[in-house]
């Protein structure tokens, strides 16, 4: 059944060995599955019984199995694979672990992913490469809220296999009546999840029933063992028959003479010849050269990592894509996803976030969470957030236009990660379902008195001022100034105060860092119908996060939005502490104080950056309205 | 072309896509060049990931003044053939304090002449991304780490806290001072490398091969007597056998097997046969339970 490892391969047929090797069809999967199910026990069993052992890792797996086995007098194959010292001293599995073992038929590469709820986004990580996942359920525990989450997430990853595999079926005595009921319990539950196969298998990991040869002891089950099954599932990926994608990674120009885009085909072929365009521009053109190191070739396909050359000198850079004229991807700006949240802090609407395709990368912010999934009945619920694990779809709203397919069609070209602006942590995972067209649904209503025949009465340029600076720095009494200052010369102004919003438009609003982004959503989209009124608006916001920041900028016209940085270092603030809040923060009263618990990102490029210390509020108001006459606003 | 690429295709595609990503987004790579047969397979892939250009980046190798001379030798001569542009860092501060591993035993050496010597060089050129030649098939830990693994402003690696890495597409996002160390042969098996090598005809340093070589018996490892600097324990004789080793490091850290393999052909037939496994030969993963991840998190690659 397994591979014994030939004794006696002779050198001289040792290269007729080798491609007999190299024919073998490689098969990734993962095993998943709640805590203590047996997923590493499986594998070390699956690693023992296909002799991948060494003598050395045997003599150390016994040692550790005195230490911190979990099976008595016997060894304990967990360990095999559980590779991290915290996870051998608490026995259980934190990252996903990867094992590479072969048989006469196929190599496989076997992601171990841990069954504790924190530990799911490795798991996901284990999932994202696998073609099949092998389900464990204790028997005697039947199907476990893990088993749910870790089925709809392969199902989201795109995984269409599925080995639901009974295990610890000795425990229950072979019992085939509590197999099939746990089978039943499966199916009905995993119906929905779009698997194209569901094949479940009883066994017994630590003895080896069913793993790598049909057990006696479950006569009543005539299926394969789950070894025979794995190596004879057809898994070929139908990418190479997609139309032609090839997302450009890197643009070689060693010389004057050499202009090629290096990248991986992604789905399809391409030969010499061939027409292309430019995902992004629709620039057409055609393929010169295919150029590798082992010489130039004639076609390449999906998988293929090569360098094309084109007949024109077009512009084509990392993150875009070249592909077939005749059966492009979407170019869009907004897009509606599957997302799996990974990070402790929540995926909020309104924030903004890095999205990172397989070579492109751009800012873009969830326009709308429009629902949660429920793991325990698939319900579709409302939500404010995505916690850690959760899973939910959202709407993306993009800097700049990026190329996609629905990740249906393509998993490699519709994909994304999400990545925190602040940390660089890798916080979520999407899965493309579809482009969204701007305001499809709604639309302007078209106005005969615009934005600038308001302005023009008032004789004035509508402008967004936006104060950002810690608690006490001084922004609103810069601003009550600076705005008597407009009104007396007839401008028309509005101040949108932090403290004074709160009181009515946001008085539903705290300040977790998912009510601030509310809060500054809300203040934005108030300040822009005020611009659009004509008027001067000044906003007087703490505005911790430059990611907000940021989107408020967006929201205006160039121009219209003037960032002014009112800079008291921390100690100056705590010291004047107008309203005595430092020194309840700093006891611990208040909670989520910025600049005490909660971060302040100072802009990076303010447009006007008033140093308050050692200078009097009336000297750099002038220093403003000096800045807005030059700039024309007043 | 074949319909669908073969496991060694895959492998080397996936490779090569590595190197592209982290050459298009860090701003000063290095590969790290510790001259054993997985480096030369990590070099040969760097020159077919960029051609008809050089690898835009430098090639390190941290020299412990240890290493078998027939390791240096072959490492100049690479460098002048392909023509790469190579570092070599040597901690002077350990060298100046007669740190070795016959003086101050294994894991004294290795942290100081490598471990700390690593992190000076990254430190001192700024390198925000380090190319490893490290497989998950090699130890348990290794078979933990991410191809894109993230290191702290100290260079320690946090193996509870990973970051999530999904499909093909790699976070290369680092702030100042900080950096990613990437192993683009993370799915690499011995075999895959064997294979490749053969396939490739990729050059390696002829300690490989068995050859007659002056051997000591040490603490049950056979030990090379490569230069003067060995002295002889009382009832310790040199002896010429045929030998060859598995792994290369430093000649006092690094055990021979004794063999007969003089070929590639040979050699794979004999590691097809192996009952061990190949880090055995390494004093400095045994030391302590659990070793590995230690130094891992220490800044070790």
């Amino acid at each position: 059944m397994t591979e014994t490892i030939p004794r006696e391969v002779e050198a001289s047929g040792i290269r007729d060995y080798l491609a007999l090797q190299e024919n073998k069809t490689l098969l990734r999967f993962l095993t998943c599955g709640s805590v203590d199910d047996g997923k590493s026990t499986l594998i070390g069993r699956l690693l023992y019984d296909t002799k991948l052992i060494f003598e050395d890792q045997l003599a150390t797996l016994e040692k550790d199995s005195k230490k911190h086995g979990t099976t008595g007098e016997d060894i304990d194959l967990a360990l095999l694979v559980d590779g991290l010292e915290a996870e051998r001293e608490q026995g259980i599995t934190i990252d996903v672990a990867y094992r590479f073992f072969a048989t006469p038929k196929r190599k496989f590469i076997v992601a171990d992913t841990p069954g504790h709820e924190q530990y799911t986004r490795n798991m996901a990580t284990g999932a994202s490469t696998a073609d099949v996942a092998v389900v464990l359920v204790d028997a005697r525990q039947g199907i476990l809220p893990q088993t749910r989450r870790h089925s709809i997430i392969a199902s989201l990853l795109g995984i269409r296999h599925v080995v639901l595999a009974v295990n610890k079926i000795d425990l229950v005595d072979f019992d085939e009546a509590v197999f099939a009921g746990i089978v039943a319990d499966y199916e009905a539950f995993a119906k929905d999840l779009g698997f194209a196969t569901v094949q479940p298998i009883p066994m017994s990991a630590r003895y080896g029933d069913n793993v790598t040869r049909p057990s006696a002891n479950t006569p009543w089950y005539t299926g394969q063992s789950l070894i025979s099954y794995l190596e004879t599932l057809d898994v070929e990926s139908d990418l190479r028959e997609k139309p032609f994608r090839f997302p450009v990674q890197y643009v070689n120009r060693p010389n004057l003479n050499f202009r090629g885009f290096a990248g991986t085909v992604a789905s399809g072929e391409i030969a010499v010849g061939d027409a292309v365009v430019v995902a992004k521009s629709g620039k057409p053109s055609r393929v010169k050269r295919i150029a590798t190191y082992d010489g130039d070739r004639e076609r390449a396909g999906e998988g293929e990592a090569v360098t094309l050359v084109l007949e024109d000198e077009i512009e084509v850079s990392r993150g875009n894509m070249l592909v077939a004229p005749d059966a492009r991807p979407h170019v869009a700006d907004q897009l509606a996803a599957n997302v799996v949240w990974f990070d402790e802090h929540p995926l909020m609407p309104g924030r903004m976030y890095i999205l990172r395709t397989e070579t492109d990368e751009v800012s873009a912010t969830v326009s709308h969470l429009k629902h949660r999934v429920n793991i325990h009945n698939f319900a579709h619920e409302a939500a404010k957030c995505l916690d850690l694990n959760e899973v939910g779809v959202c709407n993306f709203s993009l800097q700049a236009p990026v190329a996609f397919d629905t990740f249906a069609e393509n998993r490699t070209t519709g994909s994304f990660v999400l990545i925190d602006r602040l940390t660089n942590a890798t916080v979520g995972a999407g899965m493309i379902l579809h482009p969204l067209r701007r305001a499809a649904n709604i639309h302007w209503q078209a106005l005969d008195v615009t934005k600038v025949s308001r302005a023009e009465q008032k004789h004035q340029k509508p402008a967004v001022l936006w104060f950002t600076g810690l608690s006490g720095s001084g922004k609103s009494t810069i601003a009550n100034l600076l705005e008597k200052k407009l009104h007396v010369s007839g401008r028309h102004t509005y101040i949108l105060d932090g403290d004074n919003v709160r009181h009515g438009l946001n008085r539903d609003l705290g300040f977790t860092e998912e009510d601030r982004v509310e809060n500054i959503r809300r203040v934005s989209e108030v300040a822009k119908l005020m611009a659009d009124a004509g008027l001067i608006v000044l906003v007087s916001f703490i505005s911790p996060f430059r990611a907000e920041r940021r989107m408020a900028r967006d929201m205006m016209p160039d121009g219209e939005f003037v960032e002014v940085f009112v800079d008291t270092p921390f100690e100056e603030c705590a010291k004047r502490d107008p309203k005595g809040l430092y020194a309840r923060a700093l006891k611990g009263e208040i909670k989520n104080f910025t600049g005490v618990d909660s971060p302040y990102e100072e802009p990076e490029r303010a447009d006007i950056h008033l140093r308050t210390v050692g200078r009097e509020p009336e000297e750099l108001v002038d220093e403003l309205e000096a800045w807005l006459r030059e700039k024309g606003y007043c | 072309m074949p319909a669908t690429l073969s496991h060694l295709q895959r492998l080397e595609a996936e490779a090569i896509h590595i190197m592209r990503e982290v050459a298009a987004t860090f701003s000063k790579p290095v590969m790290l060049y510790s001259i054993g047969k997985d480096s030369s397979v990590l070099l040969h892939l760097a020159m077919k990931a960029f051609h008809p250009g050089k690898p835009p980046f430098p090639f390190l190798h941290v020299d412990t003044t240890w290493k078998f001379r027939e390791m240096i030798a072959f490492r100049d001569r690479m460098a002048r053939e392909l023509g790469f542009d190579l570092l070599v860092h040597i901690n002077e501060d350990g060298v100046r304090e007669g740190i070795g591993p016959f003086s101050h035993g294994s894991n004294v050496h290795t942290h100081v002449m490598k471990t700390v010597a690593l992190r000076q060089a990254l430190d001192k050129h700024g390198f925000d991304a380090a190319f490893g030649g490290a497989r998950r098939d090699e130890e348990k830990s290794r078979a933990k780490e991410r191809i894109f693994s993230f290191r702290t402003k100290a260079h320690g690696w946090d193996p509870k806290n990973q970051r999530p890495e999904m499909w093909k597409t790699y976070n290369t996002r680092v702030a100042q001072g900080e950096s990613i160390r990437v192993f683009p042969l993370s799915n690499w098996t011995e075999l895959d490398i064997w294979q490749y090598i053969l396939q490739e005809d990729i050059p390696i340093v002829p300690l490989y091969f068995a050859k007659k070589r002056p051997v000591v018996e040490r603490d049950g490892m056979t030990i090379m007597v490569d230069d003067d600097r060995m002295q002889l324990l009382p009832g310790e004789k040199v002896e010429e056998r045929m030998v060859r080793f598995r792994t290369l490091g430093c000649y006092p850290l690094t055990g021979a097997i004794e063999s007969s393999a003089d070929t590639l052909e040979a050699i794979v037939a004999e590691m097809l046969t192996a009952r061990t496994s190949e880090r055995q030969g390494r004093a400095i993963d045994k030391d302590e339970a659990g070793s590995m991840e230690k130094k891992k998190r220490e800044g070790y690659f």
